[in-house]
């Protein structure tokens, strides 16, 4: 039951992940952009278990 | 496009340099030198398989004495963010030398809650201690085991065997998680292989080293199993009397579950003690959180605190040292062997070479750290 919580856990970081580069890409005012990043950080440190 | 590329740039640096810092706080290691008392280094997964591999397959530094005698084991790192622990644990197996009986030294019990530093806390990765060849770097450490290794945590923690409820995060908490399952958590499974090492090995006494924040009220004593309280009592006696430092005794809780002075007493032959030292760097109104406090225990905060009364410890502008923590964990152990062997002469364990308060305070903690680069690679053991 755990590592089916932790493989939805990750897909879930992975998809807000995604939205955030999404944002990211889309966005056209340059605070919001480095808002997008810094919040995208913790979420790709998941991804690669560093944290 | 240009900015955008700049702006990820950015990103990416900012993820790097937090990536590194917490891949290296995670992959550090740590020499340990066996000193000339150490017979062998076992491994925790020895005595539980499934342990093996993991990252709390730990080492079991084993001091066997020239005579036969009783058996005590130390568990430093039980909590690995409160350091003074795992050192007073390092300077037993790095220097001890045992004449009658043997001791079981486990540097780090929870190593995996040694690579990773509290969420939101703005801890260290790791600190220093100065010795005469350079200085000896330590994982800082947590109270819980890594999520990395355990999770996800459970909305409620139901003690096991007792079903008593627990904070949740405490189910990687290897101090409340004693007597442990075959089948548990990877921090159950941890408890339960100390407690067969204990019940395999015939363990006379467990002391189990640990640090409270100064607002804790358990502090500056030994907490005792029942069937502990009246060694500690003449410890606690002959401590304040001659070791230079005051130390109290508490009685271990029988209702509360999950802790090593009370379920590996229940549950194995062995007495269960708990060595609580003063530790600022945990209290809650601490001023910034660094290395600084962390080794010289020293904060405007705290004292402020003390000054209207909100501390079940003393504290001045000198702080707590780390060194004063220490010591107080060697003296204390030295004392309680002294009373143990005196009163059981079949079961005595008798020991050299271990500092007392007043040589660690004196010398310091690093002069009683071996160095790595003086020995044969072979003989380094790492945690």
């Amino acid at each position: 039951m755990n590592t089916v919580v932790t493989i939805l856990y990750y897909l879930l970081t992975a998809y807000v992940a995604v939205l955030l580069v999404g944002n990211f890409l889309k966005n056209k005012k340059w605070q919001d952009e480095v808002l997008y990043i810094i919040v995208l950080i913790p979420f790709i440190l998941r991804l690669l278990r560093l944290k | 496009m240009k900015r955008k590329i700049a702006i990820a740039a950015f990103g990416a640096a900012l993820a790097l340099f937090a990536g590194l810092s917490f891949y290296r706080s995670r992959h550090l290691r740590e020499p340990v030198v066996p000193g000339p008392g150490v017979s062998r280094v076992a491994h925790l997964g020895d005595y539980f398989g499934p342990i093996k591999g993991t990252v709390n397959d730990l080492n079991v530094y084993v001091l066997d004495g020239k005579e036969p005698g009783g058996t005590i084991l130390l568990l430093g790192g039980t909590h690995p963010e409160e350091p003074a622990g795992r050192l007073a644990a390092w300077i037993f197996a790095e220097n001890a030398e045992v004449a009658k009986g043997r001791i079981f030294v486990i540097l780090t019990a929870n190593r995996s809650a040694s690579t990773a530093t509290r969420l939101g806390g703005a801890y260290p990765p790791d600190f220093t201690i100065p010795t005469a060849w350079g200085g000896q770097k330590f994982r800082m450490g947590d109270r819980w085991s890594n999520p990395l290794d355990q999770w996800p945590d459970p909305e409620v923690y139901l003690h096991y065997p007792t079903r008593q409820e627990l904070a949740y995060v405490d189910i990687r908490n290897l101090n409340r998680a004693f007597p442990g399952r075959p089948n548990g958590t990877l921090t159950e499974k941890t408890c339960y292989a100390i407690i067969e090492l204990i019940r395999r090995e015939k363990v006379d006494i467990a002391i189990d080293f640990h640090e409270a924040e100064l607002q804790y009220p358990v502090i500056s004593t030994i907490v005792a199993h029942q069937k502990g309280a009246d060694l500690a009592a003449a410890a606690s006696m002959f401590i304040s009397s001659i070791e230079g430092f005051a130390i109290g005794v508490e009685n271990s809780p029988k209702a509360l579950h999950g802790l090593s002075h009370r379920e590996i007493g229940d549950a194995t032959g062995a007495i269960a003690l708990l060595l609580e030292a003063p530790e600022p760097f945990l209290d809650a109104t601490r001023g910034r959180t660094d290395r600084e406090l962390l080794l010289a225990g020293k904060d405007d905060f705290v004292v402020r605190a003390g000054k209207r009364g909100l501390l079940f410890e003393k504290i001045d502008e000198k702080g707590w040292p780390i060194d004063i923590r220490v010591g107080r964990h060697t003296s204390t152990v030295l004392q309680i062997l002294e009373i143990w062997s005196g009163d059981n002469p079949a079961k005595a364990v008798v020991l050299s070479g271990v500092p007392r308060y007043t040589d660690v305070v004196r010398d310091g903690i690093g002069a009683y750290l071996k160095d790595p680069k003086a020995v044969a690679p072979a003989k380094i053991f790492y945690e």
